[in-house]
């Protein structure tokens, strides 16, 4: 699937790696079931964790370190538990990797995604960066306290950003 | 609105007094980004780019519903407060797009059934012009805060719940994080401490308090909800300081978002949660709330105190109560006086009062108005009640700070309108959901059992005979009518291709909130009215001196009604 990052598509240098095939040397997506299973000490390449939506950050607080990269999912659009565990790996867990948004996303979710913190998105193929940033620039005010950076604009937000 | 004050000239001197919370250029900035955003959505799903199942959360959170014969588009009415201005605004797009009037809703909002869907961003941008939207008011997210409909004006409040349900608002407009919620999810919050918000009843009930050192803070409540699974609240925490109420209200929700069920929708909504994890659910939220960043989500007191300025009391003039124009009137009018008993309500100002004013004439539909009725309130309103409206949960309209010497003119100006029906709080003052008539996940019809209850009960002696009972109809098992907390609740269902309707007796949503017990079998549609005219009919028979329906109720219980309803059977 294309990656989206700031604004354009770039190349995906993770593979994900299905729980019956072997790790290779390359930074790799693994379930938490394999992280918590395969003998991982020796490796160097980086190693990414496939958060599954009903697992809670603090499950995986533990692993934390040795993960460069969390992918985050949206089974179906409406489905917005990735909100809230991309917001407690940032916030809780001080995670700073890359979080990669997957699944069904909408382009109209691409904007709170990032002021939740995720930092990647996988589009489907032959999506067009430009409709997703204009759709990520289609509101630009905000009224409430949330990660990322961003002007300070309405009267809460105004207010409680520049704490 | 807000003219830039030229070098030289004084400044421009706003009324303290906003009515509504008052718009500046951001917001009006956002109101238009949010309208491009919706109108590009709808360009998208018109082109196939968007499939249904997308689209449709979209266009719910745009205020966008469809019902049985065409659109809904429900507009919100932030905490029920309108200015005068923006209820002819209403009434004018009633006229054009609309059926030439507007349904207002237990969660103080409007709706309107008859929408189409290409005129949609124009009504938006027609509403936006008096600093409105329809944002939130469907969908899996925060809806429309609801509290008080005399907040600002009841002798009894403690804390102005405006100013915090207008925090929420904010807080909660595109909220980044809670968009995406498992189900729709229900604010209110009440600054007095009799409850006229229905607070057992909501997601999240929030009671704003004063303690002895004059600090203002919030008791909290969760998973309250109707439905088909009727659910009390029940109390997380007794005190929130003011500074940590927005990260109080994210804890509950972020535990909720993680963990509220997504597979089921009869079990999605918070209430489920909160009772199946019991103590751990408290627990959790407490958790969260520890280990929030406080200095993010802390309510700065200066924003409160700026938020505040935009509810300053009106400008009151120095009154007496009872002036002679308003004692001789109800002295010599007794058609004046029944309405005023029950359409007046003390004000904490002397020489004041709020005026109830009935959406429920005998016969009519529970909440519609007419865009010719409300045109006369928004006039009444700009004479009488320094341009002010509220709506109530009980789809009534409040003009809420009413001179009492004016109050034979308000009446006289409520009767030209057919607005002054003495009824309020009294068994013709009927909830009722849309019902089969609009909706396309009702199971029975609830408007016209309103209607023929209300007919049977014309006769205003009657019902004042009768006394204080509130009839809530719901025209299917997702309780949009409140049924399971009227005093007498009513629910429509099919059985076996058949409109069928049980009627629960004893609810409440006050401070004595309760659920309504079943009295027995349903009642066919033709023989809905006879059994309450029965029900209250025993009521009579038992009542001593002075008491409600419901005191009766709670007196005798269940079994002389269900004697007198079965008996012949």
């Amino acid at each position: 699937m294309p990656l989206l990052e700031n604004g354009r598509l770039v190349a995906d240098e993770w593979v994900r790696v299905a729980d019956d095939a072997p790790v290779p040397d390359q930074p790799a997506i693994l379930s938490l079931a394999r992280l918590r299973s395969e003998d991982l000490a020796g490796r160097n390449a980086k190693l990414g964790l496939a958060l599954d939506p009903a697992t809670q950050p603090e499950e995986i607080a533990a692993l934390l370190p040795r993960l460069s990269l969390i992918t985050v999912t949206l089974p179906k659009s409406k489905d917005g538990r990735a909100f809230t565990q991309a917001r407690a790996l940032r916030e809780h867990h001080g995670f700073t990797g890359e979080i990669r948004a997957t699944g069904h996303v909408l382009p109209d979710q691409w904007r709170m995604l990032l002021r939740c913190g995720v930092s990647t998105v996988e589009v489907p193929e032959g999506a067009d960066p430009a409709q997703w940033e204009r759709s990520r620039r289609l509101v630009d005010i905000a009224y409430q306290p949330a990660l990322g950076a961003a002007a300070p604009l309405g009267l809460l937000r105004r207010r409680l950003e520049t704490v | 609105m807000n003219a830039i004050s030229k070098p030289g000239l004084p400044a421009p001197s706003y009324p303290p007094h906003a009515r509504t919370y008052r718009y500046d250029e951001v917001d009006r900035e956002f109101l238009q980004e949010r309208i491009a955003e919706f109108t590009g959505q709808i360009e998208r799903r018109l082109r196939g780019e968007l499939t249904e199942d997308e689209f449709k959360p979209l266009r719910l959170m745009n205020g966008l519903y469809l019902q049985l014969h065409a659109y809904m588009y429900r507009i919100a009415i932030p905490y029920g407060i309108l200015n005068a201005t923006q209820l002819r605004q209403l009434a004018m797009i009633a006229r054009r797009w609309d059926r030439g009037f507007g349904h207002f809703t237990t969660r103080q909002n409007i709706q309107f059934n008859w929408t189409k869907l290409e005129d949609v961003p124009d009504i938006a941008r027609a509403l936006a012009d008096v600093d409105m939207h329809a944002i939130q008011t469907s969908g899996n997210c925060i809806r429309n805060t609801t509290t008080d409909e005399y907040a600002g004006a009841s002798p009894d409040e403690v804390v102005d719940p405006r100013i915090y349900a207008e925090i929420i608002r904010q807080w909660s407009t595109l909220h980044p994080e809670f968009t995406w919620l498992p189900r729709k999810f229900k604010i209110a919050i009440s600054g007095a401490p009799h409850d006229r918000v229905a607070l057992q009843v909501h997601d999240i009930a929030v009671q704003a308090k004063q303690n002895a050192a004059g600090e203002i803070g919030f008791e909290i409540w969760a998973g309250g909800g109707l439905g088909r699974t009727p659910i009390l609240a029940t109390r997380l925490r007794d005190w929130v300081p003011e500074e940590e109420f927005l990260a109080y209200l994210e804890a509950v929700l972020r535990v909720y978002n993680a963990l509220g069920q997504r597979e089921n929708i009869y079990k999605a909504r918070i209430k489920i949660l909160v009772r199946d994890l019991g103590e751990e659910f408290r627990q959790r939220v407490e958790q969260e709330f520890a280990r929030l960043p406080k200095q993010r989500y802390r309510l700065d007191p200066e924003i409160v105190a700026q938020i505040a300025a935009h509810f300053a009391p009106p400008p009151f003039a120095a009154l007496p109560d009872n002036p002679a124009g308003f004692a001789g009137m109800l002295a010599g009018n007794a058609e004046f006086a029944a309405w005023a008993g029950r359409s007046v309500r003390a004000h904490r100002q002397p020489g004041y009062a709020s005026v109830t004013i009935s959406l429920k004439p005998i016969g009519g539909i529970p909440g519609d108005a007419s865009a010719e009725q409300m045109e006369a309130v928004a006039a009444l309103a700009e004479r009488h009640s320094f341009g002010e409206i509220r709506v109530s949960h009980v789809q009534n309209l409040v003009l809420p700070h009413v001179r009492q010497e004016d109050l034979p003119a308000v009446w006289q100006g409520l009767r030209e309108a057919g607005l002054a029906t003495p009824n309020i709080g009294l068994i013709s003052d009927i909830i009722a959901c849309p019902g089969m008539d609009y909706c396309a996940l009702a199971t029975a019809r609830s408007i016209p059992v309103a209607q023929m209850i209300s007919e049977r009960f014309a006769d205003l002696d009657r019902q004042h005979d009768i006394g204080e009972c509130f009839i809530n109809i719901s025209g299917c098992i997702n309780a949009c009518g409140h049924h399971h907390v009227g005093h007498i609740g009513i629910l429509g269902v099919d059985k076996r291709g058949a409109e069928s309707y049980q009627i629960t007796l004893g609810g409440s949503a006050t401070n004595d909130a309760a659920l309504g017990e079943l009295v027995g079998p349903g009642f066919a549609y033709d023989q809905v009215t006879d059994a309450v005219e029965t029900i209250l009919r025993t009521h009579l028979a038992h009542r001593r001196p002075g008491e409600r329906f419901i005191d009766t109720y709670r007196r005798i219980g269940l079994a002389p009604f269900k004697e007198a309803l079965y008996a012949a059977a």
